[in-house]
């Protein structure tokens, strides 16, 4: 009685955990399942296959989109990295002017609703005369304009916990500037680069709202996603979607264990993992962006 | 960490340029052509133009139109916010104090559906609390629900789907909070015969509040505006202000409405938020 008493938290924890993990599951069993052929039981398990698996672009419009949302996550995680690796290196270690407005300026799209980010580009893309011009482009843009400020948040943070005396060191021992940043700073720096470029690519792939608005005739996979829920919704959206969790799942856990083994090779004090599984997850809920307004 | 020296000159401002003039042309400026559309002239279309003649009726007649999906909106988002503030405050309390070694495994496993599709997971939704689905033939067995009952397409099922997407927003605040919690305090308060319920309102919770105050606001805001969850899980009777604002947008093309009502959306918004945190700041949350 004790014993359960203590683990009562514990087992609540876990319970809304597995609660977290219903509709994953659903997926996984449903991307072995059978499309029938009448419409009424289309939300229902029915015969198990491995089609979905074997022909994943039996639609290929699904393929399409899902190539142009694979396109546009890269390219926007590529812009988003490099500009915002950039701001994060002159926060942290430049001084200026409007160090405030800037950190407001920075929070505010992690804060603003979607619906309303999305439609303000929109009026702008209207006005400027892109109305009929909306697509690709258009979508590149919003995607590069949200994952900027988590890009970032997450290297701020990571560049933040850094002391400069390696640094230091490294310029004592005759290393010039550009030596320095790129054997020194660079390395350093460089898992906080990673983790940010992987939300990014998570944001702009899964994100619709911002994009439904300014895509035009464009399908990203969610918008494909969006677009036959209401008519027959092919399987294999389900096996993009276990595809998803295996991935993200393996880049965690692969992380975790270079972390693990770099520790103890290092046997010095270990970085500040969870920290880092936290920031990078949920930048967004960094307590770091609320103090900045 | 010894205090890094901020290096003063122009190399500060050149790599802080583009990502600033990217966020003012992309972020800010929108802001200003969504105040501006909203007082266009309403009989404007896409093909005709429009002009600007300062329509403020634009604003009285989206109010007067869409208020109950405003309240709506407010209404389920509310409820949402609670829900996974219950749900949240277990969960990061259990990682943060009893989780033990576990700790890095689950919190991985908070964030790990979440990598997978937005809308393919609210489909499954779909699924699970369809008519023919486990959870409809529990209830019905229990006759919580009656013979004709469903749960899909209600505002519960809006509810539930607007609860389980945003959860991780509320658990990862909460969790850096109540980390840092100096779980002595606790033992403290059971050592000077506190009970847990008492221990837990004088001294765990208090301490948590500025995960609670980050973790409501970020579930409510993008709760606030969401429309996937209403369109695919939610009815005609249960609309919110997001699909509002996205049909006229991309179906009927309606901008100084559109416009306008997502200007009241993001000013209701601000408003609750400085009103909320200046409340929470004065310990006044309770």
């Amino acid at each position: 009685m004790r014993w359960l008493q203590s683990k009562v938290v514990l087992i609540l924890g876990i319970l809304v955990l597995v609660y977290t993990f219903v509709p994953i599951s659903v997926v996984v069993v449903m991307s072995f399942n059978k499309l029938p052929s009448e419409q009424s039981k289309i939300y229902r398990f029915n015969q198990f296959t491995l089609d979905n698996w074997l022909h994943p672009c039996t639609d290929p419009s699904m393929c399409q989109a899902l190539g142009r949302s694979i396109e546009i996550g890269l390219l926007a995680t590529l812009g988003a990295t490099i500009l915002g690796t950039l701001a994060a290196f002159a926060l942290v270690r430049h001084s200026f002017v409007g160090r405030s407005s800037t950190n407001v300026l920075i929070f505010l799209p992690m804060a603003a609703p979607e619906i309303v980010m999305g439609s303000s580009l929109l009026a702008l893309f209207v006005s400027a005369g892109f109305a009929g011009q909306l697509g690709f482009t258009t979508i590149l843009i919003a995607h590069i304009m949200f994952c900027l400020s988590f890009v970032i948040v997450t290297v701020r943070s990571r560049l933040a916990g850094l002391s400069d005396t390696l640094e230091q060191a490294a310029m004592d021992l005759y290393a010039t500037p550009q030596q320095t940043f790129w054997k020194v700073t660079f390395p350093l720096v460089f898992p906080g680069i990673l983790g940010a470029a992987l939300l990014s690519f998570s944001l702009s792939f899964d994100d619709f709202i911002i994009t439904n608005l300014n895509a035009g005739n464009t399908t990203t996979f969610p918008m494909y996603v969006w677009g036959v829920s209401r008519k027959t919704i092919p399987m294999q959206i389900n096996v993009v979607g276990t595809v998803m969790l295996i991935v993200s799942v393996l880049i965690v856990v692969g992380g975790e264990v270079r972390n693990r083994r770099r520790t103890r090779a290092l046997a010095g004090p270990s970085p500040a993992r969870r920290d880092s599984v936290v920031a990078a997850a949920g930048a967004r809920s960094s307590a770091g962006g609320l103090e900045a307004v | 960490m010894s205090e890094t020296v901020r290096r003063k000159g122009i190399t500060g401002y050149i790599l802080l340029a583009p990502a600033v003039v990217w966020l003012v042309a992309f972020f800010l400026i929108p802001f200003y052509s969504l105040l501006a559309a909203s007082l266009f002239n309403s009989d404007g279309s896409d093909f005709r133009g429009y002009t600007m003649t300062y329509e403020w009726s634009n604003y009285w007649h989206a109010i007067q139109d869409y208020y109950p999906q405003f309240i709506r909106s407010l209404v389920y988002a509310g409820f949402a916010t609670f829900f996974c503030l219950i749900l949240g405050y277990v969960l990061a309390y259990a990682i943060a104090f009893k989780s033990g070694r576990w700790k890095n495994l689950m919190l991985v496993l908070v964030i790990a559906p979440f990598f997978t599709s937005f809308l393919v997971r609210t489909l499954s939704w779909k699924l699970i609390l369809g008519n023919d689905g486990v959870v409809v033939n529990t209830l019905q067995f229990l006759h919580i629900l009656g013979p004709n009952g469903h749960l899909l397409y209600t505002p519960f099922a809006v509810v539930m789907g607007l609860t389980y997407n945003f959860l991780p927003f509320m658990v990862l605040p909460l969790f850096a909070s109540i980390d840092k919690i100096d779980y002595r305090l606790i033992e403290a308060s059971n050592d000077l015969y506190a009970n847990p319920v008492v221990g837990f309102f004088k001294v765990t919770w208090p301490l948590s509040l500025p995960g609670v105050v980050s973790g409501t606001l970020l579930t409510f805001i993008p709760a606030v505006g969401d429309y996937i969850n209403d369109e695919l899980l939610g009815s005609t009777q249960t609309r919110m202000i997001g699909n509002t604002i996205q049909s006229l947008f991309t179906e009927a093309n309606d901008y100084p409405a559109a416009s306008a009502l997502s200007v009241i959306l993001m000013l209701m918004i601000v408003v609750m938020v400085l009103f909320y945190v200046k409340r929470a700041g004065t310990e006044d949350l309770l």
